[in-house]
């Protein structure tokens, strides 16, 4: 792990703490955006972390480049990364079926496997967030099971359903609302992953853990889900 | 308490403010209105905090019908405006009376008016704005970020505090042809040495394909030669440029995070003066250190403490 800050913006500097995605990151990702939320106090306008970077959007008017600058390497002095773990551990159920999974045969015939085994390799693992982004709430969760990698769809579809669960490559993701999108469809959950009454917004936030629970229809519909198959939703 | 009743309306014409702050780690996008400046200038003229509730109107389709007194502020493109028929130039507050109607027809210099009321316009604050963007449902009259529409109220609550006219001089010139500053940085390093020439050197046309999530130029192509990138956080105005070699100026509904290279970021000036470009107009980039564009920027805020 080394600080590297780079000038990005009028009023934006990036701090990039490393070079490859790695579940191994998120201890001092989490340790420097503590730091670099304390360091700034007020005059923090944003800080927008993702897999190895963050990036600080500072008051210009309370700080000059330089004074920022100083700010940053200051509070990441003698970073140690977040003893206190990995954030909250969620269980997400998922329905996973065709008529609202889509790819879900499609990730079978990849695998060479059965439709059953394909969603007990995604529920079978725990994954890490590793980032919020393309949408309020938008997860990006991994590492997805090699054997399920598969690449965006050639054509995004212009409407995903709210609580869709995809994969692209080794990522896996939920939808939050309705929008358009190109992950591989394998199940819907009926869990609100963003919502403006919620403390904090979002349910997932990064750093957190999550592991995909199957569940029937009828459980998916009594937590509130909703079964309109994609197609009918055009 | 003043109403305006909305008679017509387009899916251009948004309630906004500042934007949206302190959640865009959430994935929740900065929104705001694209031309601050002229925000900026339309709230000063009504004595507002400067960030207060407008109405963005972009090239025009808006019709509002006074229901009691009111006095407004009109700042930013001349989009054909007219008080009951008679024209209304930007950049001055006006009354209107019950009945008068407000009516934004055509763009005839700029892209985006800007309207205010005393205090701001009434509207829920969500997420700490009431900036409109549609995609996350957040913002507007509503809340759930849709546009002005037909037989809406648009309203404001506070008596006019210090109606006031624009400083001699200080009026922007939107069809000003000045090179747009870039502040240097990001993947910049990583470009081709004619691609930098290109960039700092070419007329880059608008293309049509303009939103408020960006705005794609159109010139000559630019060559990345770096690594593949994983995805961080975008600042506004970003220059990314995506495998086409065809930059896109990221504007203020963008996605928080992206994974194409950069070669730095409008200044917000220069946001202001692209919001107001339509299609086809050619613009030229101007390359400035992030100091220079700091104390730039910083002085001319000073305008607005007249």
């Amino acid at each position: 792990m080394k600080v590297r800050i780079e000038v990005v913006a009028i009023d934006c500097l990036m701090v990039r703490l490393f070079d490859a995605i790695d579940e191994a990151n998120m201890p001092w990702m989490l340790a420097a955006g503590q730091r670099l939320r304390a360091g700034f106090g007020d005059a923090l306008i944003d800080l927008v972390p993702s897999y190895t970077t963050l990036m600080v959007h500072y008051d210009l008017l309370r700080l000059t480049p330089g004074a920022a600058r100083e700010c940053i390497v200051r509070a990441l002095k003698d970073l140690q990364p977040d003893a206190g773990g990995m954030g909250r551990c969620h269980e997400i159920p998922v329905w996973y079926d065709r008529s609202v999974g889509p790819e879900l045969a499609l990730l079978a015939q990849r695998s060479g496997e059965s439709i059953e085994q394909v969603i007990d390799r995604h529920s079978g693992r725990e994954y890490q967030v590793f980032a919020l982004g393309f949408a309020p709430g938008f997860a990006f969760m991994g590492l997805v099971d090699e054997q399920l990698a598969a690449p965006r769809l050639d054509t995004p579809r212009k409407r995903v359903a709210a609580g869709s669960v995809g994969i692209a490559e080794r990522q896996t993701a939920a939808y939050p609302a309705v929008s358009p999108g190109g992950w591989n469809l394998i199940g819907r959950t009926p869990s609100k992953l963003f919502d403006r009454q919620r403390d904090g917004y979002s349910l997932l936030q990064p750093g957190d853990r999550v592991r995909f629970v199957p569940v029937s229809h009828d459980e998916f519909i009594s937590l509130g889900g909703d079964d309109t198959p994609l197609e009918g939703q055009e | 308490m003043s109403r305006l009743l909305i008679e017509t309306s387009t899916p251009l014409c948004l309630l906004q403010d500042a934007g949206r702050f302190g959640v865009r780690h959430l994935g929740v996008t900065q929104g705001g209105a694209l031309d601050w400046v002229s925000m900026s200038w339309a709230n000063w003229l009504l004595g507002n905090s400067l960030d207060a509730a407008v109405v963005e109107v972009t090239l025009g389709g808006l019709t509002l019908i006074a229901q009691q007194e009111c006095v407004l502020a009109l700042a930013g493109a001349d989009l054909g405006a007219t008080l009951d028929g008679q024209p209304l130039a930007p950049w001055r507050s006006f009354a209107m009376g019950p009945d008068q109607r407000l009516q934004f027809t055509r763009p005839l210099s700029g892209a985006r008016a800007y309207l205010a009321a005393p205090g701001g316009f009434d509207a829920p604050k969500v997420l700490g704005s009431c900036a409109s963007v549609l995609r996350e449902e957040l913002g507007g009259l509503d809340g759930l970020g849709k546009p002005l529409a037909k037989g809406q109220q648009l309203g404001y609550s506070s008596q006019s505090q210090r109606v006031r006219e624009m400083p001699g001089g200080l009026v922007p010139d939107l069809v000003a042809n000045q090179p747009l500053d870039v502040v240097l940085g990001a993947q910049i390093g990583d470009f081709s040495g004619q691609s930098l020439f290109d960039a700092f050197n070419a007329p880059w046309t608008l293309d049509t394909r303009a939103d408020r999530m960006g705005i794609r130029l159109l010139g000559p192509t630019l060559s990345y030669l770096g690594k593949p990138m994983i995805s961080e956080g975008i600042p506004l105005g970003a220059i990314q440029v995506p495998p086409d070699g065809q930059p896109i100026v990221l504007l203020n509904d963008r996605q928080t995070i992206g994974g194409y290279p950069r070669l730095g970021a409008l200044t917000p000036l220069a946001l202001a003066r692209l919001a107001q470009c339509l299609p086809g107009a050619v613009v030229r980039l101007s390359p400035v250190v992030q100091e220079t564009a700091c104390q730039e920027h910083r002085r001319f805020l000073e305008r607005f403490a007249v």
